[in-house]
């Protein structure tokens, strides 16, 4: 292993750069959703207080829990989002890559749910077990979506299975300016919507009903470690999504600028949608996404192959 | 522990027990959190579980039934965990306090840390007693 992947991993596109630009995004989130109430919202670096008070806090594990899982499952689900973003940033910002990285990444950010699910199914609570089932229900209707939209931009570059592949394959012309790539597109950030569990599919962690779901029963590090990797999926999704359909980042002179722009487009599109919607039910939720965003994505594909 | 202290002083996490109050100090709990009093500002939220929260507020005197159940609900919180007080009812039974059923020693079942007096304390009042806790947490 060449070492400097190891900053990959730890620094620059992984865990500390993903880290602190998630805690930022998360506090520009809270403080966009506070003027939509009409309120002033937190201070900035609020979410970095939240962070580290967390990690100093009583690690709680109750009797009925399973505890080498309980305590295992916000770790290795942090460890999968660093992974993800660190393989996202290292195409996008190095141009490094391997072979088939993008079926790796749909399936590291499938095992984070798996996590959020083993997590809260082994807490022995009522409550974090109707959000592991509610967690399943919601992966079941936006998985097969979101690999559809994946699979769009594997299609229009010419059936490349690697990030800086399907990041080459957009020096002429993006995918978001197609036909197909757009559907793709927007698609692709309601099931980022669903993904993160944003509030219309806030479904599993639907604080009033079944307060926090899976995440209930957790305190101390490993909840700061659930809340820390929910704020880093803030930039791995819409990185990923940069990545697939608007030809990433360009790095040089006033792109930093564009660049800034693109993100904090997709950041806000999210946050409106959070701030405009009502929770749904389940079965709404999996209506709209089996009945109208997989079709969606379905065409998209279609136009995909046919070259629109 | 200073450091410490100041981040925990920055993101109070509150969690609202009823113990057999009137319903008075709630309905004023209710409207301290709302867009209104903007509690956020202070970094302090509102969470539904126990094991989220590093301050309890607690209203309403605590009867012989309730009185067991709020002292588990304080043995399940992670510390270091504060206890506020609202009310009159936990500082001194305000009218209640000569009632046949409730408990007789409040100390026994749980510290409280602060008491926010008033019958009930109006937002404003419950802003400045959190904020006398924030100055004691950054001394």
């Amino acid at each position: 292993m060449r070492p400097e992947y190891l900053f990959y991993l730890l620094v620059f596109p992984g865990l500390l750069f993903t880290g602190t630009l998630g805690l930022v995004v998360g506090c520009v989130d809270r403080k966009v959703s506070a003027r939509f109430q009409f309120r002033v919202g937190p201070p900035f670096l609020q979410n970095f207080n939240d962070f580290f008070k967390l990690l100093g806090k009583e690690t709680i594990i109750t009797k009925e829990a399973v505890a080498s899982l309980f305590i295992s499952a916000p770790f290795i689900a942090f460890s999968m989002i660093v992974l993800v973003s660190a393989m996202i940033g290292t195409a996008m910002f190095f141009g490094v890559s391997f072979g088939g990285d993008v079926i790796v990444v749909m399936y590291l950010l499938m095992l984070y749910s798996v996590m959020v699910i083993l997590g809260g199914a082994c807490t022995g609570n009522v409550y974090s077990s109707i959000g592991a089932g509610r967690e399943i229900k919601l992966l079941l209707a936006d998985e097969l979506a979101f690999i559809l939209v994946l699979l769009v931009p594997i299609v229009k570059s010419g059936y490349v299975l690697s990030l800086d592949g399907i990041l080459a394959a957009q020096q002429d012309g993006l995918f978001i300016g197609s036909a197909s790539g757009i559907i793709a597109f927007i698609v692709g950030i309601l099931c980022i919507q669903a993904k993160m569990t944003l509030t219309p599919f806030d479904i599993p962690e639907a604080e009033t009903e079944i307060v926090d779901g899976p995440f209930m029963e957790y305190s101390g590090p490993p909840l700061a470690f659930w809340k820390l990797s929910h704020l880093m999926m803030w930039v791995t999704f819409p990185f990923l999504l940069i990545l697939l359909f608007w030809g990433g980042f360009n790095l040089s002179g006033l792109g930093i600028l564009w660049a800034i722009l693109k993100y904090l487009l997709i950041v806000v599109v999210m946050i409106i949608i959070k701030n405009t919607n009502p929770r749904v039910r389940i079965d709404t939720a999996l209506n709209f996404f089996w009945k109208y965003a997989t079709p969606l994505a379905l065409i998209a594909l279609i136009l995909a192959v046919l070259g629109a | 522990m200073g450091w410490y202290n100041k981040r925990l002083a920055k993101s109070i996490w509150v969690f609202h027990v009823s113990a057999s109050p009137c319903n008075n100090c709630d309905i004023e709990i209710l409207d301290l959190l709302t867009p209104r009093y903007d509690l956020e500002r202070f970094g302090i939220k509102l969470v539904g579980s126990i094991r989220h929260a590093d301050v309890l507020l607690v209203s309403g005197i605590f009867n012989q039934k309730v009185g067991p159940r709020v002292q588990q609900i304080y043995q399940q919180a992670p510390k270091p965990c504060f206890v506020v007080g609202i009310g009159t009812c936990p500082a001194s039974g305000c009218c209640f306090k000569d009632s046949y059923n409730i408990s007789k020693n409040i100390k026994d079942i749980i510290p409280i840390n602060l008491y926010i007096p008033g019958c009930p304390p109006k937002p404003e009042n419950m802003i400045a007693g959190i904020v006398k806790l924030v100055e004691v947490l950054n001394a």
